[in-house]
């Protein structure tokens, strides 16, 4: 790393956490604008106002609102998310903590997906501009594009439930893992259980990222093929793919890096609706199933959560636009 | 560009230049005539295509069909006009929200582009907050603490929408301010709230309209989304999304209750995009093919 970078790297780290406290007072502002307060939905009707106020002391909910809310600020910010409501009040954080690396994983076979399909298809368009082939995928790209990724994955689910899908290929449609054999497979076997269940979330999560990406690409492709530098490689004799992926290609990922950070807030919020749709055991499906439990630490803890996924990611995505094209550092 | 009135006179003014483009766009065209076909459908359904509120146990679940060209659900509701009965729905969900979210960002756009100094540095700021929460996430959180209702999750779609509108806005408005014709009118000392809207705000009336395209069709899915988690529209109303939802039970031997609409929210969407990137060819001479 680079001094410049190094110092780049150090302002955009610190720009993100105004950032963060902001995510944090907006999850405050919206559990005190829901009406009555958590004890309602904790505590069931027929208990005495002694224990209903006991709980509030308990839970600090009698204390003055700015007390209530510096006192969240520093739990949070020191990764204390409190208690959750359901099932013996287990830590936010240890809930999280099992459901978080999930959706990472999720999230993240989902980007190689949206790049290396969504790139890939963008240089065949834009090698074949015009013809059948991009026409083709121009239209393919444009439909899935506008559909929504959880109806794709409804759609997925009957297609390979359906008597004429190969059984061949036969793949699971919920879970993460095959509950009743893995425990008893080699650690071989059980990465390729877990990389079977991937498939289909991957594939609905991902595809209508690709085509938004395969779109991009197209169109930053075809202005990177006519530059005089192109030419040059063509008129030295090089190789057409030499030419494509060696000249061409590099130049024209520059700006795709920085639709990281664009696409990354679509990706963590679909994934939401798509962990609902193959039961796979994430953020998004905690989320789901602690709105319908009124678990309010645990919904408002994966809600900051979702916000800083976000704001790392894209740190993450300009701190790759610095390193790979030097002039944004001295903006 | 100059002045967003049009020039009747010279048959080459831009706006002249712009439709005919826009007119000659056949991907535009066909987005337009799938949004005429649906809109008109969706206006006049109650009309062409009521729905029978009755339940009729005895057509429920029924395929495709020359009766029920689309099927029946498992309530006995005809599909096609239960799709339009959602259409209402999902689409007035789609134009409100988006009304909401281009008025709120072109006014936050105009003030920190035109106010400048602080005032702009803490507006862009909260533009950045409300980037960095995933739509769907704030949706279902609002939704949760306070209760679904069409109007919370217009409000909530409109709130979480305006932020690429105020970028482009604050952008349009910086590169316009210092222009002769805007110096013209501060130069003759009209207010700056007359300037604003009369000198400023019709040179970015155009990607606003863009956005405005595009937006419908994210709100759109959006609402598909939330609905689908049974957070959003509620019964005795529906949509698209929560006729997915009740759907999707009976998915692998009644397909059709939850491919049709998804296939209609596609189609929806993809004629606003098309739309969309229509305008955007027509109105930016850069863009253009």
């Amino acid at each position: 790393m680079s001094p410049g970078l190094l110092r780049y790297a150090g302002r955009r780290v610190l720009q993100a956490v105004p950032l963060l406290l902001g995510i944090l007072t907006l999850t405050f502002v919206l559990m005190h604008l829901a009406p009555g307060d958590p004890t309602a939905t904790y505590l069931t009707d027929n208990v005495s106002p002694e224990v209903v106020e006991q709980t509030r002391a308990r839970l600090g909910l009698d204390q003055p609102v700015p007390v209530q809310y510096v006192k969240w600020i520093t739990a949070f910010a020191t990764g204390d998310f409190g208690r959750s409501y359901v099932g013996g009040e287990p830590e936010v954080r240890q809930v999280i903590g099992a459901a978080l690396p999930n959706t990472l994983l999720l999230g993240l076979v989902s980007l190689v997906l949206i790049f290396g399909v969504g790139c890939l298809i963008g240089v065949i368009q834009a090698v074949r501009q015009y013809s059948v082939s991009d026409t083709t995928l121009t239209i393919g790209s444009l439909a899935l594009y506008s559909m929504p990724g959880f109806w794709l994955g409804l759609m997925l689910q009957i297609a390979v439930s359906s008597g004429w899908w190969p059984d061949a290929l036969a793949l699971p449609v919920s879970g993460m893992i095959d509950v009743r054999a893995h425990s008893s497979m080699t650690p071989m076997q059980q990465w390729l259980d877990v990389a079977r269940h991937l498939v289909l979330p991957t594939v609905a999560l991902g595809l209508a990222s690709a085509a938004g990406i395969a779109r991009y690409m197209r169109g930053e492709m075809l202005e990177v093929i006519h530059q005089d530098y192109v030419r040059t490689a063509r008129a030295k004799g090089l190789s057409e793919r030499r030419v494509i992926f060696r000249h061409a290609l590099r130049n024209a990922l520059i700006p795709i890096v920085s639709l990281l950070g664009l696409y990354l807030p679509a990706l963590i919020g679909g994934s939401v609706v798509i962990e609902k749709v193959f039961a796979w055991p994430g953020m998004g499906l905690l989320l789901y199933d602690s709105v319908y439990a009124r678990d309010y630490p645990v919904v408002m803890a994966a809600t900051f959560l979702f916000g800083a996924l976000v704001v790392a990611g894209n740190l993450v995505s300009d701190l790759l636009y610095a390193a790979v094209d030097p002039r944004i550092r001295h903006e | 560009m100059s002045e967003a009135s049009p020039a009747r006179s010279s048959p080459a003014s831009p706006w002249a230049i712009a439709r005919r483009r826009f007119l000659g766009h056949w991907q535009a065209m066909l987005g337009l005539a799938v949004l005429i076909v649906l809109g008109l459908l969706s206006l006049l359904s109650p009309l062409i295509a009521p729905l029978d509120p009755s339940v009729d146990l005895a057509n429920r679940l029924q395929a495709p069909s020359a009766a029920n060209w689309l099927g029946t659900d498992d309530a006995g509701y005809d599909m096609f006009r239960l799709l339009l009965a959602g259409s209402r729905v999902s689409l007035l969900i789609g134009f409100l929200s988006v009304g909401i979210a281009i008025t709120l960002g072109t006014v936050v756009g105009a003030v920190a582009g035109y106010a400048g100094g602080r005032a702009d540095a803490l507006l862009m700021r909260i533009v950045d907050l409300f980037l960095s929460v995933p739509r769907l996430v704030l949706l279902i959180t609002a939704v949760a603490l306070l209760r679904p209702s069409i109007a919370l999750i217009v409000i909530v779609l409109g709130l979480t929408g305006w932020m690429g509108v105020a970028r482009l806005v604050r952008g349009q408005v910086l590169a316009v301010r210092e222009r002769e014709h805007v110096l013209a009118a501060r130069a003759l000392g009209y207010r700056p709230l007359r300037i604003l809207f009369r000198h400023i705000l019709p040179n970015v009336l155009t990607p606003v309209i863009v956005a405005a395209t595009l937006g419908i069709g994210n709100a759109i899915l959006a609402e598909a989304a939330l609905s689908y988690l049974g957070l959003g529209v509620q019964p005795p109303d529906t949509s698209w999304g929560l006729i997915i939802f009740s759907g999707q039970d009976r998915m692998l031997d009644a397909w059709w209750i939850t491919a049709f609409p998804g296939i209609l929210i596609a189609l929806t969407v993809m004629a606003f995009n098309l739309v969309g990137d229509g305008l955007r060819d027509a109105l930016d001479p850069r863009h253009a093919q």
